[in-house]
């Protein structure tokens, strides 16, 4: 049996980390998205620099679905470390690539998977003398042998390389070589696959990027001038996105001078303690991180919720607790994210789904600091952070004013308009800033992370205390408006079962929505994208009998977020939980929710009959 | 940390600088501090500093931590903005507002538990990366809110109050300055107002990492015999290596070139440092010799006291990042949001 399918498929990447296979799997699914077919592409990598086994996975998706689907069709096996588990990971009928250079048992084989070899190491070392050469170019020439295998077209996958030694011709030329290597080598040897890329016009003007790089991008259209930033997987490459983006399109072009500071600081606790410091002042300031990171940052995070000081987090989640799976991913932070500190906190998270949303979402962020004046966390994870994916292009409206928030400026003061820190003079928990040096006799004021009356005079008066505590309990209910909204998609028929999701579960989810809606089973559901949660989210829970939380954390925090914040019975929320650190798929959610729901059916079947 | 506000009435004929203020615009809240107090004297030293330069008290911002120390900005410069931050952590707050406006001047206010221990990283950092600053350490080798524990300054040898030893080494924040690159590295006493106010004055008009090390006595817990941090240890084993005076440009700058006793050192902001050698030897321009120098009085016992190194041509962290000359926090949307054109060439290059 031979697995068939038209830009429907998985291939997957087993590679030595360190062995240059990166650069040559990225131009591999790179090159099937000029062919206009989507594909969803997941670096799976080790918390090492060289040595250990990683992975790249490339789903082609005709369909559109570009969360992760489970299963493999076909494995390009170039690890004999991780020979056993790739192998074992083959759908039935489906592919095994491999370099046959030196023949193995047979035992090391499947009799239900179709193998096919190509001698790269033979290849290589009749065409290189160099090792590193040898090691570098059968990357591409098995990129070639794929290419000839699954029908990619060749003149796409030159241009690519065009593109990427732009101006090094004797590199492309070499390049190009190789990759006919491998496409020759097939020609003469083997024959296509069952599975194939067709060229298509499914990409639309979509555009295939990190969310890293994405919330980069953001915080520069957001208006940030400020990032102090301490390094850490999986959020550095936001803060170097964000340096060079600076320096490309924030420099004074008169004088050459920058127009934001950026900071790599001794560690994450300076980074958070510059963004308060810059927030305070009147910049605006973030830092990138991750929960270690966030961990470190509590304190801080604790004296800007209660001093009411802008901030921004972009916390890129990965595998906790502790050190834990560092280069895996997880949404594990949402409970340290919106209580980081001691005593009563709350924090407002944005929740983005795909690059589009960091883009959007990172922007916000600042201007929902600066109108809330307080800490304000994008949560992204390692799965949307460090994944390139494919997503609507960026878009701003050149209208678009920065929200600076409320700030009394000196005219206001002169005008003699009644200035104090803490004093909620709109009722909407909100007060009134000034920013240091604004006048000489006016507005100043003392900022400190102690209790204080509403001109900012420190006091320990109980009830000034609890004054304080029920503005800022105000102020949170102020942002359920301000943040993103949630996104309901209702089933095709009606139902009393409900699903809730949020992040970078989401393709993977509505991918299962429509294989349970296929068996039968149908289920509105729920995004959030912001807490504090809407009224919405609330009433969508009311309005079914149960609903399944879907999340990639062990314990189920979105759910016990629900459960805190809007007083739901915990038994009517059902923990649907991914946390192997591996991004979640939609065979997992479409079997674990099904399961539950045909299990309950079967329950209640009997007493129907009663 | 105090809610008492002074009152408002004061001597009507108080003598106003040519901004218009008198000494008074500089004073803030009552203090809680113990009476006699050394930070109390360090407040007052700042207040006159202030006054003198003639500088506007709302353009200066007023950072510290937590403890006796960091509660004193409360008590000076009362129409400035102040942030009491969280303990040992003042160096970055200071750090992020600095970078948010260049234009503020920045003064902060730490003690040798904030400083020494907890923040003694964040010390070091904001000293190596040059911000525009007067870092202050009210040193007085005790944790005076927790009621007399030794601090990570408390020397070697000393007794604390309950006449405990201390064991552990000595923690000498003047000598870290040197080796994280201060570019101004001063120590003074606070009961000797003659020498600090001046050093104020000379370390506000500095562009760059400016340090004092005040030592400053607590008169609860280590004012006592055994202690190397009371006021009578400290008058007995100060040896000053010179006096310093500050001529500010708009003055009419007289300077005393006798040669052998007085050096002129022009700082960036126009102002004159006339430095008066005490110590024979000394040059305050050699941050080597600066450090043996120390280290050899260290090891008689005495507290060198003065200005000890100065590099009147330090580069601070903005010039260092070469940002704009305008401060940050004032820059607007046309500014900082890249076109459309931005947007679609990178939307372009992404697929």
């Amino acid at each position: 049996m031979s697995l068939e399918a038209v830009n429907d498929f998985v291939v997957k990447f087993a590679n030595v980390n360190g062995s240059g296979s990166a650069s040559a799997n990225g131009m591999f699914a790179k090159s099937i998205l000029r062919m206009g077919v989507p594909v969803a592409a997941r670096n799976i990598f080790p918390s090492n620099i060289q040595g250990l086994p990683t992975w790249f996975e490339v789903r082609v998706t005709g369909a559109g679905h570009l969360g992760r689907r489970g299963g493999v069709d076909l494995m390009v096996a170039m690890n004999p470390q991780t020979w056993d588990r790739d192998i074992a990971e083959i759908e039935p009928g489906g592919y095994l690539f491999y370099d046959s250079t030196k023949p193995l048992p047979r035992e090391k084989f499947r009799d239900d998977i179709n193998v096919v070899g190509v001698p790269l190491t033979a290849i290589c070392n009749a065409a290189y003398q160099l090792p590193r050469e040898r090691q570098l170019f059968k990357n591409i020439i098995y990129v070639g042998a794929l290419a000839a295998l699954l029908g990619i077209e060749l003149e796409v996958l030159e241009t690519l390389l065009g593109e990427q030694f732009k101006g090094k011709d004797r590199l492309i030329t070499a390049n190009v070589a190789a990759l006919k290597m491998g496409r020759d080598y097939v020609a003469e040897n083997l024959h296509p696959l069952g599975l194939k890329v067709v060229r298509a016009d499914a990409v639309g003007d979509r555009i295939f990027v990190e969310g890293n790089m994405a919330s980069a991008l953001g915080a520069v259209y957001g208006g940030a001038t400020v990032c102090a930033w301490y390094p850490i997987t999986p959020s550095t490459s936001l803060a170097e996105a964000f340096t060079g983006f600076c320096e490309d399109y924030r420099t004074d072009p008169e004088t050459g001078k920058a127009r934001y500071a950026i900071v790599q600081a001794e560690d994450e606790i300076a980074s958070i303690g510059v963004v308060v410091g810059a927030g305070w002042n009147g910049a605006r300031a973030f830092t990138a991180t991750s929960g270690p990171g966030v961990s470190l940052m509590t304190e801080f995070i604790g004296l800007s919720y209660f001093a009411e000081i802008p901030a921004v987090i972009f916390d890129v989640q990965r595998g906790g607790p502790s050190t834990g799976m560092p280069t895996r991913t997880q949404q594990a932070d949402l409970l340290a994210g919106a209580y980081a500190g001691h005593g009563d906190t709350k924090h407002p998270m944005l929740l983005p789904a795909d690059p589009g949303e960091c883009f959007e979402m990172g922007a916000l962020a600042f201007d929902l600091a600066d109108r809330l004046q307080t800490t304000v966390f994008v949560m992204l994870d390692l799965d949307i952070g460090m994944n390139e994916w494919l997503t609507k292009p960026f878009e701003w409206d050149p209208e678009r004013k920065l929200d600076r928030g409320k700030v009394m400026t000196y005219e206001d003061l002169e005008a003699g308009k009644e200035f104090g820190r803490y004093l909620d003079v709109d009722g909407d928990g909100v007060p009134y800033r000034t920013y240091p040096g604004v006048h000489p006799t006016k507005g100043g004021y003392f900022t400190r992370g102690t209790s204080r009356n509403p001109y900012a005079r420190y006091s320990e008066e109980g009830s000034v205390y609890v004054d304080n505590m029920q503005r800022l309990l105000r102020k949170f209910d102020t942002a359920k408006a301000l943040v993103p909204a949630p996104i309901a998609r209702l089933a095709k028929r009606a139902t009393r079962e409900g699903v809730i999701y949020f992040g970078s579960s989401t393709p993977s989810m509505h991918e299962a929505l429509e294989t349970l809606d296929a068996q039968g089973l149908h289920l509105d559901a729920m995004r959030v994208r912001g807490f504090p949660f809407a009224d919405e989210v609330f009433d969508f829970i009311a309005a079914h009998d149960r609903v399944f939380v879907v999340e990639q954390n062990r314990d189920a925090q979105l759910r016990t977020l629900l459960v805190n914040e809007g007083d739901v019975a915990p038994a009517k929320l059902v923990p649907v939980l991914n946390y192997d650190g591996s991004p979640i798929t939609a065979r997992f959610i479409a079997g674990a929710v099904g399961g539950l729901m045909t299990a309950a059916a079967r329950v209640r079947a009997p007493e129907a009959a009663e | 940390m105090t809610y008492i506000t002074k009152p408002q009435l004061h001597h009507p004929k108080l003598a106003a600088n040519s901004l218009g203020y008198t000494r008074r615009d500089y004073e803030g809240s009552v203090s809680t501090l113990c009476a006699g107090c050394g930070h109390d004297s360090i407040s007052a030293a700042i207040i006159q500093a202030c006054y003198e330069l003639e500088l506007p008290p709302h353009r200066i911002a007023k950072l510290s931590g937590i403890g006796c120390s960091s509660k004193t900005p409360d008590y000076f410069l009362g129409n400035s903005h102040g942030f009491n931050t969280v303990h040992g952590r003042m160096p970055s707050v200071l750090t992020g507002a600095n970078l948010a406006n260049r234009d503020l001047i920045y003064l902060g206010v730490s003690g040798d538990g904030d400083s020494a221990s907890i923040g003694l990283g964040q010390f070091a950092h904001s000293i190596r990366r040059g911000v525009n600053m007067l870092y202050i350490v009210e040193n007085n080798g005790v944790y005076g809110l927790t009621k007399g524990q030794f601090s990570a300054t408390s020397d070697k040898g000393s007794k604390s109050k309950k006449g405990v030893v201390n064991h552990d080494a000595g923690i000498d924040l003047v000598m870290l300055a040197l080796q994280m690159g201060a570019t101004f590295v001063a120590r003074s006493f606070s009961g000797d107002k003659a020498q600090l106010v001046p050093l104020i004055k000379a370390a506000l008009a500095h562009k760059g990492a400016a340090f004092i090390d005040c030592i400053s006595p607590c008169v609860q817990f280590n004012n006592h015999v055994g202690s190397t941090k009371s006021y009578d240890y400290v008058r007995e084993h100060n040896e000053a290596v010179n006096r310093l005076d500050v001529v500010v440009p708009r003055d009419e700058i007289q300077v005393d070139y006798a040669p052998g006793t007085t050096v002129p050192v022009a700082q960036h902001d126009g102002s004159i440092l006339q430095l008066h050698k005490l110590a024979q030897h000394y040059d305050p321009s050699d941050r080597v010799g600066a450090l043996a120098y120390l280290q050899a009085r260290q090891a008689l016992g005495e507290i060198v006291t003065g200005l000890l190194f100065l590099d009147p041509e330090a580069r601070d962290l903005h010039e260092n990042l070469d940002t704009v000359d305008v401060p940050l926090n004032s820059l607007n949307e046309a500014e900082l949001v890249p076109s459309l054109d931005v947007l679609a060439k990178l939307n372009a290059s992404l697929r």
